[in-house]
């Protein structure tokens, strides 16, 4: 079960510490526990456990493939392998080994990717993931979350800590919007309705929820009741609530810190199409490459604001009433 | 398990290479080449070091083999099935669709193997995986790994190189298969890898280099790596590509069609050496008996 604030602001505590901690709490619980990095420990905040549990903490050098392998064969001895990079190399540098070694070898490996999208900031292009999703979603049974806020992390690692098969971790590394209730329990594959609404559901994820709540709020003002789901589990997408909401409100607005090609705007929209077909637009990355700034800046440069969502919506209605209706 | 002796083991590998042949046979191509050059390995391997149990293959105190060059399943298959993991019978399953020998290994398909190879590069790593684990878990299970020369052509053989030194895998031995032919030609020809036992060595691994058709020098290696502490060790193996058969000396023998003729006379051929090799232990059991 979730509760959402009812206030929106930063969270106190940094992704990477509910991380950290999280994983820590369960290595003291279950010996199986390993964590691997690729010369990234500092930014990923995971010194604590490193320097509690050198005997289960792997860093493997600037190898990101050598260490998903790694992982595979950790896996195969009974280990609960964490291994993490930024999720630029955790998906793009790695992605035969998470292939062959991991997912079609059948293993048990969690890969953490972080610094997802425009939260990559200075480190720029090179280093900015809007095609992480794209490149694992298509690897067969691998499961996909994008986690929102500090409060989700705790939960969601406890649970694929026990889930066995290969899970892919999106995470922003510092302060986020805090969207959960301390305490909140998720349910992985299952979207949460934030807000409800009957004009037009908007689907995010990531850092992108807080500005659909904040989209929905402006939207509200002009009397568009905006339904908002946070979509933290990306594959296997929530079809189920998907088609739902393409039937209660006819309309669908995606919102994703990834290129809109690869990402949770097609799992959406391919459930859409499967399901009840209506309307979509998508808010997120055109097809282009990253670039360095701020955050904020990143954010306005790429279109992913609570103003680009509400422009999407105002889109995404007229197309609904021309009469793109459902069968 | 019981030491063997060459000669003993001889007969385990023409045996070996007898079934591959047939394996291979039954689906009338496939990867002749790179199978028939690790055949007396896998002899030794499973004639008399590897420590398993063909009735319970996922037993966790076994011994590991990762078949990286996973393209010579159909050697390890043959090896597996005279083993005893699973029937004669299911050696003409390889190829076949909805089989359970595929033409690289798959660890969820195929009792008794342990890992799914055939995206070269990769094994070293779930070795590493493996035999670090069997550390942390307090097991005496070693890990043992199988490469081809074309194979270490890829950068993650040599990030796992570093990796298996700097953490003193003492538990993990490795063999490249020398065979001096890859896909597109000869290793030097294609990316020629200069002295790889050499490369090895200044990674820090425990190095020897033995004929890789005598199963004693092979045998006496993997004794004198268990032995070794400290680092992880590497057998280079001076072998032949398609050995034994009449791929050997071929330009383009790592994938071939196999026509009826070309099996029946290496069959043949392989049956006499396996007869010739038999007699000899025999003679040699005689001799130790009259000492």
């Amino acid at each position: 079960m979730f509760k959402v604030r009812e206030k929106l602001e930063k969270s106190a505590k940094m992704m990477r510490e509910a991380y950290c901690e999280t994983l820590m709490a369960l290595a003291e619980e279950n010996k199986d526990i390993v964590a691997l990095d690729a010369d990234l420990v500092s930014s990923s905040g995971m010194k604590p456990f490193f320097k509690k549990f050198p005997e289960r903490a792997i860093n493997v050098g600037i190898a990101e493939a050598n260490m998903i392998g790694i992982a595979a064969g950790l896996s195969a001895v009974g280990k609960i392998p964490f291994a993490h990079s930024f999720g630029c190399f955790a998906s793009r540098k790695t992605c035969d080994q998470v292939m062959i070694s991991a997912a079609y070898a059948k293993l048990n490996v969690k890969i953490l990717g972080s610094d997802p999208g425009v939260t990559a900031t200075y480190n720029g292009g090179t280093h900015m993931p809007f095609e992480d999703v794209g490149v694992l979603r298509s690897i067969p049974e691998i499961t996909i979350i994008e986690m929102t806020d500090p409060v989700m992390v705790a939960d969601i690692v406890r649970q694929v800590a026990g889930i066995y098969g290969v899970h892919y971790l999106r995470m922003a590394r510092k302060n986020v919007t805090a969207i959960y209730e301390e305490g909140s329990t998720f349910e992985i594959g299952k979207g949460n309705i934030l807000r409800d609404g009957k004009d037009v559901t908007i689907i995010a994820s990531g850092i992108m929820v807080a500005e659909a709540l904040r989209a929905a709020d402006m939207l509200k003002e002009e009397r568009i009741m905006a339904r908002v789901v946070d979509m933290f589990t990306i594959k296997p997408v929530d079809v189920e609530l998907v088609e739902r909401c393409a039937r209660e409100t006819r309309a669908i607005v995606t919102a994703e810190n990834h290129n809109i090609y690869g990402g949770l705007g097609s799992a959406v929209s391919e459930a859409v199409c499967a399901t009840h077909p209506v309307p979509v637009e998508m808010v997120g990355v055109k097809d282009r490459f990253g670039q360095v700034g701020t955050e904020d800046w990143l954010k306005k440069e790429y279109g992913l604001t609570a103003e680009e969502i509400v422009a999407a919506v105002k889109r995404v209605l007229p197309r609904k009433k021309r009469g793109i209706l459902p069968i | 398990m019981e030491r063997k002796s060459a000669k003993e083991l001889r007969v385990i590998a023409e045996g070996i290479r007898l079934v591959t042949l047939q394996t291979l046979a039954s689906f009338g191509a496939g990867h002749i080449g790179g199978a028939m050059s690790i055949v007396e390995t896998l002899a030794v391997l499973y004639g008399c070091e590897l420590r398993c149990d063909p009735s319970n293959p996922q037993w966790e105190g076994r011994d590991r083999l990762v078949l990286s060059k996973g393209h010579a399943g159909p050697a390890l298959y043959a090896t597996l099935s005279l083993k005893g993991f699973f029937p004669k019978e299911m050696l003409s399953e390889l190829n076949k669709g909805g089989g359970r020998l595929p033409s690289h290994c798959d660890r969820n398909k195929t009792p008794g193997v342990d890992m799914t190879t055939g995206s070269l590069g990769q094994g070293i790593s779930a070795a590493i995986g493996m035999a670090l684990g069997n550390r942390m878990n307090g097991s005496d299970s070693i890990t043992y790994l199988i490469m081809g020369d074309g194979e270490c052509n890829e950068g993650q053989v040599w990030e796992g190189a570093m990796f298996a030194a700097h953490h003193k895998l003492d538990n993990l031995i490795a063999f490249v298969d020398c065979n001096k032919q890859q896909l597109d030609g000869y290793t030097k020809d294609v990316l020629d890898m200069g002295d790889i036992g050499e490369k090895f060595k200044a990674f820090g691994w425990f190095v020897q280099k033995v004929d890789g058709h005598d199963t004693g020098a092979i045998l006496d290696a993997v004794e004198a790596a268990k032995a070794h502490k400290g680092s992880p060790s590497v057998i280079i193996l001076d072998t032949i590509k398609g050995y034994g058969t009449f791929a050997a000396g071929l330009e383009n023998n790592h994938h071939m069609s196999l026509s009826k003729e070309q099996i029946e006379d290496a069959v043949r051929e392989v049956t006499a050496r396996l007869e010739e090799a038999k007699a000899l232990a025999e003679s040699e059991r005689e001799v130790l008996s009259n000492v």
